[in-house]
């Protein structure tokens, strides 16, 4: 073996503390990247699918919901809540001009107690004239969606051709949808029919959430897909004007709350990536310089005995590689350990779409971080690497130096 | 093959207030020979060390050349350098000097690991070995450096100094800090190498050094002189 990979393996092996310290800094370094990024990336590619997954490009609700809490994450991220409006709402919104597609959604709310599989929100959707719910099944059993049949989100532990419980009522689950990185993971579509039996068996089990709801006769909002002539904001300007008791929402504007709050997620994790690769590379361009330092008379020797100052460098900056690449793939390893085992509870904490990336781009983000790390240990350690390689042995021997 | 010397001076520039250059070593003329062991000795400060460095190709002179034969070495880019310097010199440092992370042995076979050649490997151990039976320290063979005495180590320098049989052993303060037995043990060593052939260029502050040598040096400021 050669000296410069056998010498500098001996090196890290010979000094198992500093070697330990380093290599879990430059874990933490690589840790931050893998987390990081995947997490940007994941909200990025979150946002991507709710955009997608929306479909609708004006979204009407009751007036009086537009102020409710929670608001915006129950219409466009499936969070539990629910508010209703007279059907007759429908029928008028229908009947503006420049309306290509129109499909209505009642919310429901499935309880906690025994009576219900789980606790979710429950989208009544009309599968005749649906065209948000349907372009997003990933897997179904094919045929019509009948009464008691349901479409369940992609995070729901439930199998197609499993049954669901809602206030003591069995139903089908008869297709899966996409991931969207958000609570519409966790929801149930089903038919107004389907519906209307849960409201009715909740009533029956006391609870009265759902007394007066007729889902004949009550929608929560109104999705609409703008004819390809007519500008949306006019449409939506026009239904503002027209439609009264209800307050019409472009989705994409909706969005754009979604996207700032990302983008400040995205910058203040980008500043936290900074701060922890500033401070390591610090922490370790000292560490290394250090290192050599105390280290002259060995490479004094080396030159003695014929190691060229590029064989001197070289063993160096072998030795910095060494330590960045062990604690990188360390940090990568932790990072996934993080990242893809507690995805669900980092979309929960963060409040916005989360979709983790494809596996390709998981890879491709892992092996830079790899040769990040490893950049950051030739980049810490050239300065010392070129230093002692210029000095001169005989000086150093003598202690001038 | 000879080792000349001609007219080689060294010039140092001591940071300070201002800049302060000072002449280590005055332009100086000197011939070590094979099978010679040539002592140098002097104060400190007289500038013994920078002479041995300059000779031995790790010290580049502020002026003159330094002949291994024919070649000028300091005309050499500093790979070719290194591999003449691996190929035909032994340095003993002064103090204890040793690579922390390797074995005694391995100490002693640097030159041989630097080159990454295994093959021979265990013809260079075997010699290694050899060489530590016959300075006492066979018994240390796989003990890092950090277990060894003083003694032990500069006995470790001497060899990996031997392990090519060199043309020549430049020896920097070999006994300093050693005990009489030791001091003994080490320049007789020194000798027997002179007498095998070998070049051996000592400096030295013992005075009993004198006896083992063929030739000797004095130096005082920076200018030599035959004793």
């Amino acid at each position: 073996m050669k000296l410069n990979e056998s010498l500098s393996f001996r090196n890290v092996k010979g000094r198992p503390a500093r070697s330990a310290a380093l290599i879990i800094l430059t874990a933490l370094m690589a840790a931050a990247i893998v987390v990081g990024t995947i997490t940007v990336t994941s909200l990025k590619t979150g946002l991507g699918a709710l955009e997608a997954r929306l479909g609708a490009d004006i979204m009407v609700v009751p007036a009086s919901a537009a102020s409710k809490k929670n608001f915006e994450n129950i219409v466009l991220q499936g969070s539990m809540g629910y508010f209703y409006m007279d059907r007759s709402y429908y029928d008028k919104v229908a009947a503006r001009e420049g309306i290509e597609k129109i499909s209505p959604q009642l919310f429901l709310a499935s309880a906690s107690s025994g009576c219900c599989s789980v606790p979710l929100q429950i989208i009544g959707y009309d599968p005749e004239t649906d065209f948000t719910v349907s372009p997003w099944i990933r897997k179904s059993t094919g045929g019509e969606l009948g009464l008691l049949d349901v479409v369940v989100g992609n995070d729901l532990s439930v199998f197609v051709g499993d049954t669901i419980t809602f206030y003591n009522v069995e139903c089908n689950v008869v297709a899966k949808l996409d991931k969207t990185g958000t609570d519409l993971d966790t929801a149930v579509y089903t038919n107004m029919d389907t519906i209307k039996k849960l409201t009715a068996s909740s009533l029956e089990l006391g609870m009265n959430d759902f007394s007066g709801i007729d889902p004949d006769k009550v929608v929560s909002c109104i999705l609409i897909k703008v004819a390809d002539d007519y500008p949306v904001d006019e449409v939506l300007n026009d239904l503002n004007l027209h439609v009264r008791r209800t307050k019409s929402f472009r989705t994409k504007d909706m969005i754009s709350g979604v996207s700032d709050s990302l983008t400040g997620v995205s910058g203040i994790i980008g500043v936290l990536m900074c701060a922890v690769w500033g401070l390591g590379l610090v922490i370790l361009f000292l560490a290394f310089t250090l290192s050599v330092n105390e280290r002259r008379k060995e490479f004094a020797v080396l030159r003695i005995a014929g190691a060229s100052r590029r064989k001197i460098s070289r063993t160096v900056v072998s030795e910095a590689l060494i330590i960045t690449l062990a604690g990188g793939i360390a940090g990568i390893i932790a990072g996934l350990l993080i990242m893809l085992p507690f995805n669900g509870l980092i979309e929960e904490s963060v409040g916005l779409p989360f979709l983790l990336p494809e596996a390709w781009v998981i890879a491709a983000l892992c092996a830079a971080a790899a040769a990040v790390s490893a950049a950051a240990g030739a980049a810490a350690s050239a300065y010392s690497a070129h230093r002692i390689s210029r000095l001169d042995a005989g000086l150093i021997l003598r202690g001038d130096n | 093959m000879i080792i000349a010397a001609e007219n080689i001076s060294r010039e140092f520039i001591r940071q300070g207030k201002g800049t302060n250059r000072f002449i280590a070593v005055k332009p100086t003329d000197i011939a070590i020979e094979p099978g010679k062991l040539t002592l140098l000795t002097g104060r400190s400060g007289s500038g013994k060390s920078t002479l041995l460095n300059m000779l031995a190709g790790l010290l580049a002179p502020t002026s003159g050349r330094v002949l291994y034969g024919d070649t000028d070495i300091y005309s050499l880019d500093d790979n070719r350098l290194s591999a003449f310097r691996m190929e035909h010199t032994g340095v003993i440092p002064q103090g204890q000097t040793a690579v922390g992370s390797l074995t005694v042995i391995e100490n002693i076979c640097l030159s041989f690991m630097i080159n990454g050649n295994t093959a021979g490997r265990a013809a260079v151990r075997s010699f290694a070995r050899e060489l530590m039976t016959k300075f006492g320290i066979a018994e240390l063979e796989n003990e890092l450096p950090s277990a060894l005495s003083g003694g032990e180590l500069r006995r470790m320098a001497i060899a990996r100094a031997m392990i090519r049989k060199p043309d020549i052993i430049f020896a920097d303060e070999p006994t300093c800090d050693l005990d009489d037995e030791n001091t003994e043990l080490v320049l007789k060593i020194l000798r027997v190498a002179a007498d095998d052939g070998t070049a051996v260029f000592m400096v030295t502050h013992e005075k009993d050094a004198s006896v083992y040598a063929d030739v000797h040096f004095s130096m005082n400021a920076g200018e030599i002189s035959t004793v």
